[in-house]
This record gives structure tokens, sequence and C-alpha cells, in this order.
């Protein structure tokens, strides 16, 4: 018998067992071959998708009875006024104006600019009005195609408490000069049109002329109307606004003024006819409850973002899987194998964040496609005045509810490591993505949640859920003084930087777990 | 030699099952009370629904008559999450039997399977009624301490804290927590499986009124408003404006039992005609 040294037995270690990927490609196996996983995946797909069609399919109450709310009113639905780029829009304001064909010059004086709004209620139904002007209350010169609601414009006014402006095309909007218009400070307004090219300028004594902007305005026809404008937006209340002008001068020849209440008087129209007179080279005029903006906010339009409510029903089942995936190694003892086979915990981890991130966000991405698609038809067919949403905007939707669903799965997962067991992890999960919102609109219709008028406060800011920005479709107009709440579709944080709140939190209890998951015993 | 064999007079069947009543209720009670878990869970309960309304009692301003805010719903807004923590306790009393196979066990011993239910949610409803009103009573509490001092004054129309209306709110939100804590038990029982239970279980309470939100048609709205475990319970906590509510406050509360009942039916005709 010879004692000699003996090789120790070693198992052949390639380099691929060692890699990361072979430990996702685990992990993966792990998650796609227990069937009740799967099918949740699925269910989160499903539940998404499923709600594109009910919430799509809410009328706006008209042409349709609107059940309990005692207003059911059997009348036609009124055409919605849509703007160039096919956004729905607000055109309804007091317009003095002739026709203008090929190149011209407008110019006037702004002496004064008032206004009446409601301040309570009055006799006869009406409105006991005060004086005051609305922040976007305005008065100008303006160039607009024809009389029709949602036809292509440019003007250059004066606004209640924005100082000089250039809008046009209802969505654009940009400041020329600051400050209020009175006698002793009045402001001087030119448009000059060329081609389909308008430029719009300001003057405080109308000498020097400064440009604002110069804007094109695609396919402008040969002839269109020009003249000065007043329009008074209401924010719900009824209003007013006077514009006293001198000085207009209009470098082509023209008759007399056509007096349009653009709209009509009707539902989408003024709320009250406009009003004007002239003497001694003055003119002034007063038009009512109207305004020339996109509809947006609180104030009406929608958009296929609507589709995508399912998330919060789809994040429920995402959220038991992701803590299932950990929990579940605990409950059988699983994790003893887990770690032996793969002793450097951090990487395991890693390995089963990756698998639950991939799946969070393939079904997300397919459930937001698949919503957005059914979504769109459905939309279309309901009385709403409906938004369109470009491509771009959709594929970041779409993007952003796979991430956000990624990005709470992650969160639910770490959440587990830390708990180790289930119905604890998915109970803080979910209340910690839920609660803040639910707390945000509030419950029941007189649930005084901050999220019922307006941007919803430090919730939808510092909580995961502020990574439903991603989903909002429309942006806010800040030249429109009106609410936007969360239960709008509105949110306070840029799409990215909610995303990003979500991130950091998934990021932080992903810390946590790591942390825990090396210290502590499995 | 003869060998006296002691004979038991035979039992009249309702007195047998009598004592497997007590029996079970016995066992469950002791195995609720030797773990740990379902104290921490109900010491949570109170904790949370204690501290939340302190937070949203000192954030709550209420600087004119028309401000719209409830004291009530404000002391017991700590109830959104608690009820989370309510859920738990109820959906683990009878998950964990599954999870770790005791409930092979507990139906060896006791075969009287709707019994051994009845014994599980008798257990688990008298502690969490208790915490219920522990902590109901602790939010209420410092409600009356912190909201008077922030505008909820008897010039603002917030006469007192301790009306007859207070009273019912407070009692209903114990009672709903309570009836909470019992639909866990039943849906954990209908689908044998905690995680999955607490997932439809939190599913069903937060979903109703997050749609009702949104919505914009008022009257689905006002249905879900109705329908949901949620904002029909919470209507039993309302003190102002309570004609404007979907359901009258009993009536809410109705509503959460309809769906308890339904989920204990739902689990007991599982445990009855599915194997363990």
């Amino acid at each position: 018998m010879t004692t000699g040294a003996v090789t120790p037995q070693r198992s052949p270690f390639t380099p691929e067992r060692d890699s990361f990927w072979h430990l996702v490609h685990a992990e993966w196996t792990k998650f796609r071959t227990v069937r009740g996983w799967v099918i949740a995946a699925g269910v989160t797909i499903l539940a998404i998708t499923a709600f594109a069609f009910p919430f799509c399919d809410i009328s706006a109450g008209c042409a349709v009875s609107s059940g309990a709310s005692g207003t059911a009113s059997a009348g036609a639905c009124p055409v919605q006024p849509t703007g160039p780029g096919g956004e729905p829009v607000v055109d309804a304001f007091y317009f003095l104006h002739r026709p203008l064909t090929g190149n011209g010059t407008i110019t006037v004086q702004l002496t004064s600019l008032t206004g009446q709004v409601a301040i309570g209620p009055g006799g006869n139904g009406q409105s006991q009005m005060g004086s005051g002007l609305q922040p976007w209350s305005k008065a100008g010169i303006i160039i607009k195609e024809d009389t029709s609601q949602g036809s292509a414009y440019a003007a250059m006014m004066a606004t209640g408490s924005n100082g000089v402006r250039m809008q046009w095309d209802y969505v654009n909007d940009r400041p020329g000069l600051p400050g209020s218009v009175s006698a002793s400070a009045p402001r001087w307004l030119r448009l000059v049109r060329d081609g389909d090219t308008i430029t719009g300028y300001d003057s405080a004594g109308g000498t020097h002329w400064t440009p604002v902007d110069t804007v094109t305005l695609p396919g402008l026809t040969a002839t269109v109307q020009a003249g000065i404008f007043t329009a008074a937006p209401t924010n719900g209340n009824a209003a007013t606004t006077t514009g006293v002008f001198q000085h207009i001068g209009l470098s082509w020849p023209g008759g007399g003024w056509t007096a349009t209440n653009v709209g009509g008087t009707g539902p989408n129209g003024v709320g009250q006819p406009g009003t004007f007179s002239q003497s001694a080279g003055e003119l002034t005029m007063t038009g009512g409850s109207g305004d020339i903006a996109p509809l947006t906010g609180s104030a009406g339009g929608v958009s296929v973002q609507r589709a995508l409510l399912g998330t919060f029903f789809g994040l429920i089942p995402l959220i038991v899987v992701a803590a299932m995936f950990i929990t579940g190694e605990y409950r059988r003892g699983l994790i003893r194998v887990s770690l032996t086979a793969a002793p450097r915990r951090g990487r395991l981890l890693a390995a089963k964040a990756v698998v639950i991130a991939a799946v969070g966000f393939v079904a997300g991405v397919v459930a937001a496609t698949l919503a957005l698609a059914v979504g769109t038809p459905v939309l279309a067919r309901t009385d709403l005045a409906v938004w369109p949403v470009s491509l771009l905007t959709q594929a970041r939707m779409i993007a952003g509810t796979g991430a956000l669903l990624a990005l709470a799965g992650v969160l639910a997962m770490a959440i587990a490591i830390i708990v180790r067991r289930s119905a604890p992890a998915i109970t803080t999960a979910i209340v910690v993505i839920f609660i803040p919102y639910l707390l945000t609109v509030g419950v029941g219709p007189q649930g005084g949640g901050p999220g019922r008028g307006g941007g919803g406060g430090w919730a939808l800011r510092a909580t995961p859920v502020a990574a439903m920005a991603v989903q909002q479709a429309l942006p806010k107009f800040y030249q429109v003084a009106t609410a936007y709440p969360v239960i709008g579709g509105y949110y306070p944080l840029a799409p990215w930087a909610g995303l990003a709140v979500e991130c950091a939190w998934a990021a932080a209890a992903l810390a946590l777990a790591f942390f825990l998951l090396r210290r502590r015993d499995a | 030699m003869s060998l006296a064999v002691r004979a038991f007079p035979p039992l009249h069947p309702a007195s047998r099952a009598l004592r497997a009543a007590a029996a079970a209720l016995k066992a469950e009670w002791t195995k609720f009370r030797t773990v740990a878990e379902p104290f921490w869970l109900l010491a949570g309960v109170v904790a949370l629904t204690v501290a939340i309304g302190a937070v949203a009692g000192s954030a709550a301003r209420c600087s004119s008559a028309s401000c719209g805010l409830d004291p009530a719903t404000v002391s017991f807004t700590g109830i959104y999450p608690a009820q989370a923590v309510a859920a738990v306790a109820g959906v683990l009393a009878v998950g964990n039997e599954y999870s770790t196979g005791m409930i092979k066990l507990s139906l060896t011993a006791m075969p009287r399977r709707l019994t051994w239910l009845f014994a599980k949610a008798a257990v688990v409803t008298a502690p969490v009624l208790a915490a219920s009103a522990l902590a109901v009573a602790g939010a209420a509490l410092t409600g009356w301490l912190i909201l008077p001092g922030h505008g909820f004054t008897p010039a603002h129309g917030y006469p007192s804290l301790t009306t007859g209306t207070d009273l019912r709110a407070a009692v209903g939100t114990a009672l709903y927590l309570t009836l909470i804590a019992l639909l866990s038990l039943g849906a954990a029982a209908a689908v044998r499986n905690s995680a999955a239970a607490i997932g439809v279980v939190l599913g069903a309470l937060y979903l109703f009124p997050i749609t009702a939100a949104v919505v914009s048609n008022p009257a689905i709205a006002r249905h879900l408003d109705q329908i949901g475990p949620l904002p029909a319970g919470l209507d039993a906590q309302a003190t102002t404006g309570i004609s404007t509510l979907p359901l009258t406050p009993w009536q809410g509360l109705g509503v959460v039992a309809l769906w308890t009942v339904a989920a204990l039916l739902l689990g007991a005709l599982a445990l009855k005609f599915r194997d363990a």
C-alpha cells in the first residue's frame, strides 16, 4: 500500500456555469414551469386589456339618457369643433372682421381691457356680475381662415394678467410684452400676413415694433377673415371681456365690420352675444363667455389614455407573482438549494430581479399595446371629445407601462425578500402602491381627495404610483385656466420623472433586500 | 370474573355537535393565542389606524364653514392601510393551515369541516373586534385632541365629536374592520393559498374606489361606490353630508356583510367539497 498525493475530485468547472446569464436562465426556468405564475402573468395582460373596453365607452351624457343623475336630456350632442391638429377645441368669441384676400397687415392700439365675472347668484337664474378679469381674458387682433369653429388662426392679444401674447392654432402660445393694458400704458398689436405665414408684432408706443413670432398656418386659403376680437374664458362661471381699440389700421381697402359670435350662442358657442360701439376713433367691443383654446383639463376632452385604466387591475396579479417568486423559495426551503448553487447572493438576487422585471415589462408592453389598439376604435364611437395621441406618445405610454409593471414587480420581489412571507409582502407592496393613489383621489362621490380637482399633491410626486405619469397622453396647457385633475389623467410629474420615482423606490427596496439577504441565514 | 365496562349514555346528536363545536373553538383558540404573528398583526392594525389618523388630522385644515371635510373620515384615515393588515390576519388564519400542511391534521382531529371553519371564524372575530375597537377608540381620541385646533370648531359647523353620529361612525368603522378580516378568512378558505387570497381581497377592496373615481359617468361611479366593499363600508364612518352618500351608513355596512357572507359561503363550499 502506497501513500501518495491524492488528487481530490473536482467538478469540471466551465466558464458558462459561472455566468450570470446561466443564473438568469435557471430563474426563468423556475418561473415558467410554475403553471399558476404563468397564468397570473396572463391575467395581468388580460386585466389591462379587458378594461380598455368599458372605460372607453362612456358617454358624455347627451343624446343618451344619463341615468340616475336626473338630468337626462334627449338633445343631440352638439358638434364638437376640432382644430387643425384634430384636437378638440373651444372656439367661441366675439369677432369683428373683414375679408382679406392675399397679403395684408392689421394694426391696432388697445387702450383698455376690462371685464365682468360672476361673483354670485343673481335673480332670474342669471349670475350677479362684478368687474374683474380672468388671467387669460383676451382682446386683440386675429387672422382666421373663416368664421367656422376650429379653423386655423393666428392672433395677437392682450390678456388679463399674462401680458401680450401671440397665439395660433389653439395650442400654441408665445409671450410678448409683459404688464397690463391701460390708457396710460396702451399696447400696440400688429399681424402681417404673407401667404400662409403670419408674423405678430407688439409695441408699447407704436413706433418701435418687436416681432413676437412668425408662424405658418399650412394651407391657409387666399381669402381669410381679419379683424378684432374679445374672448372671456369662463372657468365655469359667466364672464365678459371688453376691449377698447384705437388707431385701427388695415393695409387693404375694406367695407364695414361684420360682427360674428363665432360658434353662435349654442352649447359650444358663446355664453351671451357680444356688442360693439364706435365713437370718435374709438371702438369698444364686449364679448361674453367663450375662449379660443384647446378643450382640456376638467373642461373636457379625453384621450386613449383611458384605455390603460386596467393597469391598476393588472398590477395586483403581477405583485402576487413577484412576491411568490421569492416566498415560494422560503416556504419550501428551495432557497437553500438556490443559494448552494449560486453562493453569491447578490447575483441570485439580480437574476431574480431580471426575470421578474422582464416578465413585468413584456406583460405591460403586450397589454398596453392591446389596450390602446382596442381602446382607440371604442373611444372613437363615443360622443366624447377625443384628443388624437401621436404614435410617438403612444409608444412612450406602451414602453412606460411595461417599465411601470417591471419596477412594481421588482419592488414587490424586494419586499418579499425583506419580509419572507407571501401575504405580508403582497400586502405591503399593494398598500405602498395603491393607498397613496386612493387617498389622492378619495373614496365616494364626495371623497375630497386632492386628485379630484387638482394636481394631486405629495402622493403622486413621492410614492411609487408617481409612475402613472408615464401614461399621461395629454399635455397641460398653462394658457388655459382650468383644473388638471389626477382623475382626468393629469399627473404632477413629467412622464419619465414619475417613472424615476418608482425606480428609486424599487432600487431602495432592492438595496435593503440585498443587505438582508447577505446578512441573514437563509 | 366479569369485567366492568363503564358505559357512557349515548349523546343526543345536537349535543354532540355542540360539544364538537366547543372543542373546536378551544383548539382553535389555543392555536391562535400560542402564535405571536396574530398578536403583531392586530397590534399593527391599532398602530396604523392611530398613527395615520394622527398624521391626517395634523394635515387637515378647516378654514371655513363649508370646508367639506368630515372629521370622522379624517380621524379614521388610517383605516385605508389598517384594513389590509386586518385582511392579512384573516387570510393567514386559514392560509397558514394550508401552507404548513396543518390542515390535514386539523381536519383529522375535527372531521366536521364546517364546524372547524366556524370555530376559525369565531376565534378570529373576537380578537379582531377587540383590536378594531381599540384602534378606532385611539383614532377617535387622537382626532378629538387634534382636530378642534385645526378649524373643526363649532363655528365651522362641527359641534363636538361625541354625538350619537360620531359614536355610530366609530362603531361602524370597528365592525367594518372585523367584517374585512372575516371576508379575508372566507376568501383564503375558498382559494386555499395565502398569496392568491390576499391579492383577491385587496383587489376587491381597492379597485372599486379607484375605478369609481376615474370613471366620468356619475351613474356608473355611484353604482361602483355602492357595490364595492370599501366605499360601501366607509359610508358607515361618515358624519357629514350623509344625505348625499350612495348608501346610508348601515346599508353600506350591510353590503360589506353580504361580501363577507359570500366569501365565507364560498370558503365553506370549497372546504366541504374539495380534498384538503
